[in-house]
């Protein structure tokens, strides 16, 4: 059905046909014809946020709690550039974006005119991929193929950057089901014979893991579905990356925590003494292996992922599977299945032993007090106290990020949205904004630190603006938390810039956004603090005053091997010398 | 909570492990890459190689199917066997790029490079010039009284021969092409 229309008119058509229900923007010279359209046309819903980085955060928190695609409406120039550090937060994290552009008028491009910058140039290495569309007749089919190449494979950011003369100008509209096919079909069935292979190795395994990441929240609900069949049927152990939590229950039985730099001790202590490991939808991030030399010196490895260059980019992998998470554990399963769903019980048992025992290290313990709120019991009481909710976690990046991967369980996919690859600071209040515009009924919670929350603060105006009553709890140790911590520990306790003087009162700051604000400083009034800003129909500040220098374990130095960790309150030197020494 | 033992030079003052675990052999691969010839597909694969801290050690692009709008590009690389591996799967992922092939490894292949070479001089080195030449089976495509320029195709080894061999005898300046690359046999 090719119709003849105007450019921006394609735009808004090509988002309506795409199953776009809203986008997040900010308006700009280079794409008023778009904004035009949009105003004649009811069927989209149009966010307008206070900073286009603010923008491109939102459609990540939207795409990461929906699983559709987040887009992005922002001008040329600054519009652009201001959303590229979401862009690449986007693409680090693998999360489905569609990003359109304003430019100067083809005619003007490489003239440097007024608001032109090189956004294609600028965008190129961190965007999945992205266009410039020079003529109208190519715009639909171009922003088709965006959304295809966003959605398919590992899914990450795409940038269609549109001259305003083609906006205006008059050309052919083509719908998805006419548009070209794109040659770019990622492959996402595993190969049946490595499969079996890791099938074979599983029956045997003595000490085996699973090992979860972003990819399974990416492939679908169902993965999430499928992983955690297999994981009850094999009744093996469970840890997953900080971007995979929530695809196995954190109340599941089998589920050690999360693994990493600041992992629990059980879950990197299981990883490194393991004998087979299983990698589903994770990458081996640094934060994730520590030294590679020493990574699971014992272990056979087997990858799953849908992107070919993530497999032996770091580790060597012994099962190497190119293929989508839910396919391939539908093939694994139906062939463990048909072998007769063997494991090895007798090893299985003295394994989990051995866990146990590593777990009564409890390595999240810390010393609570009754004068200072710890950041550790603000969050256990978080958890307690919203756990029942239909529930939406985002975070900034630090600390508090940390801590609130430790303390706070997911028991579903896609209820956790934070920056893991870039640890893009100022990410989780955005975030927020665009889950609870996807969720309009759920309680939406921000946990954020003192610093990283002034960083995209006047996105509280953009809460305010569409009733979106997200929650921002902030953490507040008027420090850079964890820089202090790196500071301390590894850079002579020499807290070279690293603290907050002149932090706003955040109550009257609530207040002047015209949300409501909350300040505790004392443990005894927390409880009361957190009901009522759960109670509470609007946007929330909530100021809880931390301890000012705790420190956030378990921690393994960068460089180090898994069983090398600081424990910090949990810690006796005998807690990793005996214990580590049993597997090395 | 005390500070840790830092020795000197460790990699514990990073975030980062600093040492170079790829500390291996280098081997150089020719990769041959068909992709869809659009705007700034050039600058997408050089941007991968530059962002990511791979080499280029030989470059070449033309449009090799004109109806299709697809180009070949001919890059000679150097790394280890694992960032060889690394290389072809960034590569390969790459939305516009249709195929990569490893020449070297994907059995015999033909490598061959076109240079232009000026040699200016008279008397008995510009005579031995012009016989290295016609050993080297270059052409004289241009001449003057005191100079010529030269011709020459064939494997990037011969053209390194011959360029060492004009040197002495009055070489100006050079032109190569990089190499282009095919796998021999029928397929």
């Amino acid at each position: 059905m090719a119709q003849q229309m105007t450019g921006a008119r394609m735009v808004v058509q090509a988002l309506k046909d795409q199953g776009v229900d809203v986008v997040f923007g900010y308006p700009g010279g280079a794409v008023l014809p778009i904004y035009d359209e949009i105003f004649q046309d009811q069927g989209i819903k149009h966010i307008l946020v206070r900073h286009e980085q603010g923008a491109a955060h939102a459609a990540e928190g939207y795409a990461r709690s929906t699983g559709k695609p987040g887009v992005v409406l922002v001008t040329s120039g600054p519009g652009a550039t201001n959303a590229v550090t979401g862009i690449t937060d986007a693409l680090m994290d693998s999360i489905p974006m569609v990003v359109l552009s304003g430019q100067v008028p083809t005619f003007m491009i490489g003239s440097d005119a007024f608001q032109e910058a090189d956004t294609v140039g600028i965008t190129r290495p961190c965007s999945k991929h992205n266009w410039l569309v020079k003529e109208t007749d190519a715009l639909a089919q171009t922003i088709h193929q965006a959304f295809h190449v966003a959605t398919s494979g590992r899914p990450g950011p795409v940038l269609v950057d549109i001259p305003k003369d083609v906006q205006f100008a008059t050309g052919t509209y083509v719908g998805p089901t006419e548009a070209r096919a794109s040659h770019y079909q990622p492959k996402v069935k595993g190969d049946t014979e490595m499969i079996t292979a890791l099938v074979e190795a599983l029956e045997t395994a003595e000490r085996p893991i699973f090992y979860t990441g972003g990819g399974v929240i990416n492939s679908g609900t169902l993965a999430s579905q499928l992983l955690r069949e297999w994981v009850e049927a094999t009744g093996f152990p469970i840890t997953s990356t900080l971007m995979g939590l929530g695809a196995y229950p954190a109340s599941g039985k089998n589920w050690l925590g999360m693994l990493g730099m600041h992992g629990l001790y059980e879950a990197n202590m299981a990883m490194h003494g393991c004998d087979l490991m299983i990698n589903i939808g994770a990458r081996f991030d640094d934060r994730i292996t520590g030294r590679i030399a020493d990574f699971s010196p014992h272990s056979r490895k087997a990858h799953i992922d849908i992107d070919p260059s993530s497999i032996n980019k770091v580790i060597r992998t012994d099962f190497p599977i190119v293929g989508d998470v839910a396919h391939v554990l539908e093939d694994a399963l139906r062939i463990w299945k048909s072998r007769g769903r063997k494991v090895n019980k007798s090893a299985l048992k003295k394994w989990w032993a051995q866990i146990e025992e590593w777990k009564q290290v409890r390595c999240l313990t810390y010393k609570n007090s009754d004068s200072v709120i710890k950041p550790q019991h603000a969050l256990e009481r978080l958890e307690a106290l919203t756990r029942g909710h239909d529930r939406y976690i985002c975070t900034d990046v630090g600390q508090h990020q940390m801590w609130a991967a430790q303390f706070l369980g997911f028991d579903a996919p896609n209820r956790w949205m934070t920056s893991g690859g870039l640890g893009t600071m100022g990410y989780g209040l955005p975030a927020s904004i665009g889950v609870q515009v996807a969720h309009p009924d759920s309680l939406v919670i921000n946990v954020a630190g003192d610093a990283s929350f002034m960083m995209n603060l006047q996105e509280m105006g953009t809460a305010r603006q569409y009733d979106l009553p997200v929650k921002q709890f902030i953490l507040n140790n008027e420090r850079l938390g964890m820089v202090r911590q790196w500071q301390e520990l590894l850079h002579g306790e020499r807290y070279s810039h690293s603290w907050s003087e002149a932090l706003p009162d955040f109550v009257k700051l609530a207040e002047a956004f015209g949300a409501k604000g909350f300040m505790v400083s004392d443990p005894k009034d927390l409880d009361d603090a957190i009901m009522e800003m759960i109670e509470y129909d609007g946007p929330v500040i909530f100021d809880c005053l931390v301890e000012k220098h705790e420190n956030c374990f378990p921690m393994i130095p960068s460089g180090e091997p898994h069983n090398n960790m600081l424990l910090g309150d949990a810690s006796t030197k005998d807690a990793i010398g005996t214990k580590g020494a049993v597997l090395v | 909570m005390s500070p840790l033992n830092i020795e000197k030079g460790s990699s514990k003052h990073s975030a980062y492990d600093l040492r170079n675990p790829n500390a291996e052999v280098i081997e150089t691969h020719t990769l041959a890459v068909v992709v869809d010839n659009e705007a700034g597909v050039l600058a997408r694969v050089i941007g991968l190689f530059s962002g990511r801290g791979y080499n280029i050690e030989s470059l070449t692009v033309a449009e090799v199917d004109h109806l299709g709008h697809r180009s070949r590009i001919t890059i000679v690389t150097t790394g280890t066997p694992e960032v060889i591996e690394q290389i072809k799967a960034q590569l390969g992922r790459l939305v516009p790029v249709h195929k990569v092939q490893d020449l070297t490894t994907e059995g015999p292949s033909v490598e061959r490079e076109l240079a232009l070479l000026k040699v200016s001089g008279t008397g008995d080195k510009r005579v031995e010039a012009l016989r290295l030449a016609d050993i080297f089976r270059a052409n004289a495509v241009d001449s003057t009284l005191e100079s010529f320029v030269f011709s020459i195709a064939g494997s990037p080894e011969k053209i390194d021969a011959f360029i060492e061999l004009m040197r002495p005898l009055g070489l100006v300046e050079t032109a190569r092409t990089g190499v282009a690359a095919l796998t021999r046999g029928a397929n």
